[in-house]
């Protein structure tokens, strides 16, 4: 067992770390207050490869295993968490299906562009109706000759707003509950779909969240990923990846949280003597420093299970529901450390406390992250 | 064309308040130390990059060698250089407390003797020592012409010399270099538009700073070819001249005053001290 990263792991740390402090980390004030994305920074991303982690360099891709991508995304997300879902969201539960699932046809036309980053892709499962429940989505995909005819409404689709390849879940068959959908590689320029506006969150704003909506809109059979049927499939086996670039990021905000917790509780003096000093403001650090730890090795254990070609469905909802807890704790105990200056704008630490918390929700809330461990312990 | 850019690694200027002295004053321990490649060095990467890559298109006119002279640990910083896109590295493995700027010099001079290059760019100083000595050793013993503290260079497309502008106390001071040469940067050399070798044109996509490695960058660095030398097997006279006395910490600053008035600072700044 191996729990030192790799050199190579390292030096991307390193140099993730670096463009995050220096690139990322200065705009994240802006882009929480306006809610604007910023092309100018996606465009250096995707110079850097982070568009295309995991992805072979034959797609145009990085090439990663998972542990450095997980390392990716924690250190982006440190600096700023709502460009880290966005390289989460893209990198794990849209590129990656298309790589897994994708013909070679699909993977050129489709893969290559998203990998370069010259196209952000997106994952739409979730509808008014099928939140937790996904068997009760609703948008359908009639067959009609060589096309299809997709309708339904996606919403609260992450990166909708600059999305150019969406991945759109559609039932295919309503009568067969469950087995009877399928994933579509839907371009953002096609007829029938429509982007609406971006939602108000409140965290991980700048990352323009939106709904999707698909009026019939025709899609050529070619774009159906994998087979008919395949969208349950598809959708957990991408969830189950998808939760390790959530947990990842949940880590790096975390992270962060205690980096700037430590920052001030060595600054900030009362009784004659800085705030670290006391009993109550260690125990918080050393309970948020050593449950970061535990994650951490809850992620790269699960990373590398899935790395090794392993069934990792347990250790990614464990290492998912554990790092989105920590980070909700963290950045709680952060706020409580910076006092009334932490319930203010003039720290990060309260944008921290707001973008950690939608971690405990979205790819499966915490609750369902439970049923899933549970299942798995109960029956193997 | 080809390059060597000298790199020393240096402890991260952030973690300076882990530096502790020995007890007998003769050291400084390294230990729980973040290291990094010396700023300026990883400037005279970037410039030797700008130089001879053309980040666009991958075309490339020249070869550019990072070499260091440091532990086996400096490893990490020469990948670093070379995951920015530098060809290949070279390691000569010496501890940081047998070097001084003399035989960091006779060693770059064996090196600069193996592979004959046409330029060696190096940052002006360390942030460690702040000697600021090596590259103006290097081109003494070389018998090569120099140019310190360049803040722009400019070469004819066939790369036979260099303009160089320097910047010195109180302007800029321009001077042409005839390669093979040594030239040592400052921190503007990594400004969007400080290198131009008039063949690439100076690319749009050059930002402020010394760029980040791509991932692939990382991934491909592993495999660059990476020689290990010792000083002796270089055989480089390893006396030095700068002895150490000891170290000392700075004092502990002392709390500042406030002052009233624009007149009672610039007395105080007068009498006490003495600055003006
Ligand atoms: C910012 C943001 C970005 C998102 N991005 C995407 C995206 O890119 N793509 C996408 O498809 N979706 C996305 N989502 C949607 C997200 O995945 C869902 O919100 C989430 O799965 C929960 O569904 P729901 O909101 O409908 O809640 P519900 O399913 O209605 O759940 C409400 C509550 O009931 C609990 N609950 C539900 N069922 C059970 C049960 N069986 N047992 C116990 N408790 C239960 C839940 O845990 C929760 O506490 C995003 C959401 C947000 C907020």
């Amino acid at each position: 067992m191996h729990l030192e990263p790799t050199m190579k792991q390292a030096v991307i740390r390193r140099s993730v770390r670096k463009f995050a402090e220096k690139r990322l980390a200065p705009a994240a004030v802006e882009m929480d207050r306006t809610g604007d994305f910023r092309w100018d920074i996606a465009e250096e991303m995707a110079r850097l490869q982070y568009f295309g982690l995991e992805i072979p360099a034959r797609y145009g891709g990085a090439g990663l295993d998972s542990v450095s991508a997980a390392i990716v995304i924690e250190e982006i997300s440190r600096a700023n968490a709502a460009v880290g879902l966005c390289v989460s969201v893209h990198n794990s539960v849209s590129a990656y299906p298309v790589y897994l699932f994708g013909s070679e046809e699909q993977r050129q036309r489709f893969l290559t562009p998203l990998a370069q980053g010259k196209k952000i892709g997106t994952f739409c499962l979730t509808e008014p109706n099928a939140g937790s429940d996904v068997s009760a989505l609703e948008t359908s995909a009639i067959r009609e000759g060589e096309e299809y005819i997709l309708n339904g409404n996606k919403i609260f689709v992450t990166n909708g707003g600059i999305s150019g390849i969406n991945l759109i879940f559609a039932k295919t068959k309503p009568a067969e509950k469950g087995k009877g959908f399928s994933v579509f590689i839907v371009e953002s320029e096609r007829e029938g779909l429509e982007k609406g506006p971006i939602e108000d969150l409140m965290g991980m704003r700048g990352n323009p969240v939106c709904p999707v909506s698909l009026r019939d809109c025709r899609v050529p059979s070619e774009n159906l990923l994998g087979v008919e049927g395949d969208g349950l499939k598809i959708a957990l086996s991408t969830l189950c990846g998808g939760r390790l670039g959530i947990a990842a990021q949940a880590l790096g905000i975390a992270q962060a949280s205690l980096d700037a917790s430590i920052k001030y509780a060595k600054e900030r003096h009362q009784f004659g003597k800085a705030i670290s000093e006391f009993g109550a403001i260690q125990d918080f650090l050393a309970e948020v420093g050593t449950r970061i730890e535990a994650g951490r090795l809850l992620i790269y254990r699960a990373c590398d299970l899935k790395e090794k070609g392993n069934n990792y469905t347990k250790e990614s909802a464990m290492a998912k529901v554990y790092a989105s807890e920590v980070a909700v704790d963290a950045t709680r105990a952060g706020v409580q450390i910076h006092g009334g200056y932490g319930y203010t704008k003039a720290y990060p630490i309260e944008r921290f406390y707001r973008d950690a918390k939608v971690c405990e929700i979205y790819e499966g809330t915490s609750e369902v992250q439970r049923m899933v461990i549970a299942r798995s312990l109960l029956h193997g | 064309m080809k390059i060597i850019v000298p790199m020393k690694r240096v402890p991260d200027p952030d973690n300076v308040d882990k530096v502790k002295i020995s007890s007998d004053g003769k050291r400084v321990s390294s230990e729980g130390l973040d290291w990094k490649p010396n700023p300026f060095d990883e400037y005279a990467v970037e410039a030797a990059l700008r130089l001879v890559k053309d980040s666009g298109t991958d075309k490339t006119t020249g070869e550019v060698i990072v070499a260091s002279i440091g532990p086996e640990e400096a490893t990490h910083q020469v990948r670093w250089c070379l995951a920015m896109g530098a060809d290949r590295g070279i390691l000569v493995l010496g501890d940081d407390h047998e070097l001084d700027a003399s035989v960091v010099a006779r060693a770059l001079k064996k090196l600069v003797e193996k592979e004959s290059p046409d330029l060696v760019l190096m940052g002006k100083q360390a942030v460690d020592g702040d000697s600021n000595q090596t590259a103006q050793i290097l081109a003494g013993m070389l018998g090569w012409p120099q140019a310190t503290f360049a803040g722009r260079i400019e070469t004819p497309a066939d790369l036979s010399r260099a303009t160089v502008t320097r910047e010195v106390d109180g302007g800029c001071a321009t001077v042409t270099v005839k390669f093979p040469a040594v030239i040592s940067v400052d921190v503007r050399i990594v400004t969007p538009q400080a290198v131009n070798n008039n063949m690439i044109p100076p690319d749009k996509l050059n930002r402020d700073g010394p760029r980040y490695a791509s991932l692939t960058g990382i991934m491909k660095a592993k495999k660059k070819p990476m020689d290990r030398y010792t000083l002796e097997d270089l055989g480089v006279d390893t006396t030095q001249r700068v002895k150490t006395i000891s170290f000392s910490q700075p004092p502990a600053r002392s709390g500042g005053v406030i002052l009233d008035t624009v007149g009672e600072l610039v007395q105080r700044l007068k009498e006490e001290a003495r600055v003006l």
